[in-house]
Parts: structure tokens; sequence; C-alpha cells
């Protein structure tokens, strides 16, 4: 119990770390994804080609080659970046964004795009293609097909795996562990060296906050799923 | 496009519109192409001697055996785990008896939300440490068992009750027992089932293996550091590790899609819901 008591600074501190990481690469994949999604199923055969093929190759890569190959190889072609150094000092101790923590963000988000793109896919093939038909012979154009008939039923249908591919991002944000980034599983790594003695406190006090972020999320997503449901 | 639910086909304008787009796309990704291979040329990485270690017997043997296998080795040990975890804790999770149920309900939902990284390094400090080069090995291997067990176990709950209905009321009205009726009779049918989706769970679990890095196990992943110590060709290297992980993942896929072709035919193959009260509500609400 001792560890606990005595590093509650740098626990909170790493999980400030770990939930600014998994902020910055939730909003980076969610606008990366959509960009990713539009063009996948949109109009133009060479766009939905060039996003299954970025979707296909990112998802079958393992997370962590992606992270270190922004730690360890991109500074070897000068992609590095050093400008970013922001530290948020704080009384428990320094938050900080550097050049690390800016590589992970890259790769989660480069990563995590791929997922948020398969999830909102299946929205949209979710939605029947009579429901447009019916939209179209009803006389809307195309602005009123998507906004009150295909996109509401997408939106629906893609939100809960939406909330996994999120939830999956959160936990994967520990992965930034392999590449210095002062998060959850760094710390827990340095704990468990130092207090070999209350390893199993130590699990659990970690273990549990990563239950409490995830069932967070999952009670997001369930609000809006309820809200949104048609009645 | 004429079956997409976005689009009616197009007119002739949009033909043409669409053309543009078509063009300034590709312009668009061959700049990108262009700069990519520039920086590349531009930082000496195309240089033979960053890649000539791809062509030699001896690299290539060190990889294959120092990476690849133990990479194999680590997600095949780990799926079999997964998979004798996964079916106890999924056909306890459809007990009759709540003291079977709910503690079976609570190991999924705790081990589906703890990253399993944090289970690798815990094993790590708790055994693999005391074990030499044996130790990391077992980590990643227990670690990747009880989180894939946990997706498991919903995966294999999902395709019993995925059986119809008549098949087990069936087998009890013949006198079977409730054992009888889970292993003779829903399971094998369940498999069918479930295949597809434990072979795309194989994916995800080769892909995990890589995560032994942080504990220093053996693995692709963890080849890397002596190659590029040795020839300074950090780009080509984790380029062409990335090219071997995708290569392998793509195979299980086309075995899975096969499977499921073969097996399962056009029905979709079985989703699971991450973790959390709304979707277990959804997952059982659509069987």
């Amino acid at each position: 119990m001792d560890a606990i008591a005595d590093n509650y600074q740098l626990i909170a501190i790493s999980f400030a770390t770990t939930i600014l990481l998994f902020l910055f690469a939730s909003i980076g994949s969610l606008l990366l994804g959509t960009l990713l999604v539009a063009m996948r199923v949109g109009p133009v055969a060479v766009m939905r080609r060039t996003a299954a093929v970025y979707v296909t190759v990112v998802r079958n890569t393992p997370l962590l080659l992606i992270l270190l190959f922004f730690s360890i190889a991109a500074p070897k072609i000068g992609v590095n970046f050093q400008f970013v150094r922001i530290v948020i000092p704080t009384g428990w101790g320094d938050i900080r964004m550097t050049n690390a923590f800016a590589g992970a963000v890259v790769g989660l988000t480069l990563y995590t795009a791929c997922f948020v793109c398969e999830a909102l896919r299946s929205g949209v093939n979710a939605v029947p293609l009579g429901q447009a038909e019916a939209a179209r012979a009803i006389g809307l154009p195309f602005g009123g097909v998507m906004r009150h008939v295909v996109l509401p039923q997408a939106i629906r249908a893609g939100l809960p795996p939406l909330a996994s591919t999120q939830i999956a991002l959160l936990k994967n944000t520990t992965v930034a562990l392999s590449v210095l980034v002062l998060e959850a599983a760094y710390a827990l790594k340095q704990l468990l060296d130092a207090n070999p003695g209350d390893r199993w406190w130590l699990l659990v006090a970690f273990a549990g906050i990563f239950v409490i972020l995830v069932e967070l999320l999952s009670f997001i997503s369930s609000r809006f799923e309820r809200r949104w449901r048609i009645a | 496009m004429a079956t997409s639910v976005l689009f009616d086909a197009p007119g002739p304008k949009t033909v043409r519109r669409h053309r543009v787009y078509t063009v300034v796309t590709v312009l668009v990704l061959l700049a990108l192409l262009a700069l990519v291979v520039m920086r590349l040329a531009d930082r000496n990485q195309f240089a033979g001697d960053k890649w000539e270690v791809f062509t030699t017997p001896r690299y290539l043997d060190f990889i294959f055996f120092k990476g690849v296998v133990p990479t194999l080795k680590m997600a095949a040990c780990g799926i079999l785990g997964a998979i004798v975890l996964g079916l106890v804790l999924g056909i306890g999770k459809i007990s009759e008896h709540q003291w079977v149920r709910r503690p079976c309900w609570a190991i999924v939902e705790l081990f589906r939300a703890i990253p399993v990284l944090m289970l690798m390094i815990f094993f790590f400090s708790i055994y693999g440490i005391y074990h030499g080069t044996s130790g990391p090995f077992w980590c990643v291997v227990w670690a990747l068992s009880l989180y894939n067990g946990a997706v498991l176990a919903e995966v294999f709950r999902a395709g019993i009750l995925a059986v119809p209905k008549g098949q087990a009321e069936a087998a009890y009205a013949i006198g079977m027992r409730k054992s009888q009726v889970v292993w003779i009779i829903l399971l094998p049918q369940a498999v069918k089932i479930m295949i597809p989706a434990i072979i795309s769970q194989m994916v995800v679990t080769l892909k995990d293996t890589s995560l032994g890095y942080a504990i220093a196990a053996p693995g692709l992943t963890a080849v890397a550091r002596p190659l590029y110590l040795e020839f300074q060709n950090h780009v080509p290297v984790y380029l062409v590790l990335a090219a071997i992980y995708i290569a392998i993942n793509l195979l299980l896929t086309a075995v899975a899609t096969f499977v499921q072709k073969r097996f399962v035919g056009e029905r979709k193959q079985l989703q699971v819901a991450m973790v959390g009260e709304a979707q277990s509500e959804r997952s059982t609400g659509a069987v």
C-alpha cells in the first residue's frame, strides 16, 4: 500500500499524460478517420482505392512498430518533433509534452484513424439501399437524402463500433511506454521495479483506474446511444 | 456507383467532375510519393549497404529464426491459451447458475478493460525477471491468453447462442443432459460460426506479440535493434519488418475469409463488442 501512498503524485502525473495522449490522438484520429471514410465511400475510384490501401496497410501493422518508426527511424530522415516542447508545471511535478509525446500522438492518430474509418464505414453500410432509393423517389434532393434519411441511420449504426475504437485507443496509449513517454504503464513499470513488495497493490490500483476510465468512455457512448435511439 | 446508398449513378456533368477529382488525387499522391522518395534519397536511404542485409542469407536466417519464429510461437501459444480460457468463460457466462455466471462475467469485463501491456509488465515483474530468457516469452503468452481469452469468451457465447433454439430443445427432448447438449449438440455447430472470428482474433494476437518489446521478449520487433545498430539502416529495417507483419496478417485474413465462405456462407462474421454495459446489452439483444 505504501508504494501508492508515497507515489500518488507520480501516478497522477502519469495518468494525466495518458489522458492527454488519448485526447490529442482521439481528436486527430476522428478527423483523419472521417476524411478517410469520406474517400473510402466516395464516388471517385482512385480515392476509394487510396483509402482502402491505407487502411489495409496500417491496420495490419503493429502499433508499436509505428511508434518505434517515429521514435527511432523517422529522425534519421529528418522527421522529428523537436519543435514540440511543452512542459506544464504542476505542484506534483511536470507534465512533459515533448518530441516523444508528439511522436506517440502522431503514431496513435495514424493507427486509430483506420479503425475509425472502418467503424464509420460499417455505419454507412448498415443503411439499406432501399432507404436512399425511397428518399429519392419521394423527391428529396441529395442534401435532404443525406440529412434526413441516410446520415441519421448511419451515425446510429456507427456509434457503438466508433466508441470501441476510442476505448481501444485509450488502452493503446500504454504502448507509448516503449518510446519513453511517461504515461501510466511507464509509471507502473518504474513503481513495480522500485517496490517489489507492493506489486499486487500497484496492479490493482493501475488496473482499477483504467477500468474506471474505460467504463467512463463506454458510459458516455451508451448515453449518446440512448439519446439518439429511435423510440 | 449505382449500388451506393450515398450516390445516384452520375450524370455527364458529374462524371466530368469526378474525372477532375481523380486527376487531382493522382497528382497529390504522386507529389507525396515524390516527396517521400526524395527525402529518402536525400538522406541516402537507398544506398545498397542499407538494404543488402535483407538479401544476405545469414541475416535472413537471423530475422526468420530470431524474429518470425518466436513471434509465431508466442501468437500460437497465446491463441491456444485464449481458446481454452475463452471456452471456459464463454460457457460459464451462459450458465444457469448465478454463482458461475457472475464471476465469469466479471473476469471477462476486467481483462477486456486492462491494457495487455500492463498485464505483461506485471507478469514480468512477478515471474519474468526471475526466469532468464524464457521468462518474458511466457509473460507475453499469459497476458495475451488472458486478454484474448476474455474477448473470445464473448465470441463463444455469441456463437453458442446463435445456434437455432430448436437444436437444444430437440436434444433435451431425446433425454440428453445439459453437458451433453452443450458438448455434443451446441458446440460443434457453434464452432463453424466462430472459426472466422477466432482467426481474426489471431491477427490481433499476432500484432500484440510485438508489445513484448517492452519486457525484452523475443520477436520480430526485437530483431530491429541489433540490425540497425550494426548497419545504421533504421528506416529500411522498420519498413521491412512492417512488411513482414503485414504479409503474415494478410495471409491469416485470407484464411479467415476462405473459412468464412466455406463454412458460414453469406452470414456476417460474428461481431464482438468491446467493453461496457451498453454493448453487452445489445449483443444479447441481437441473438
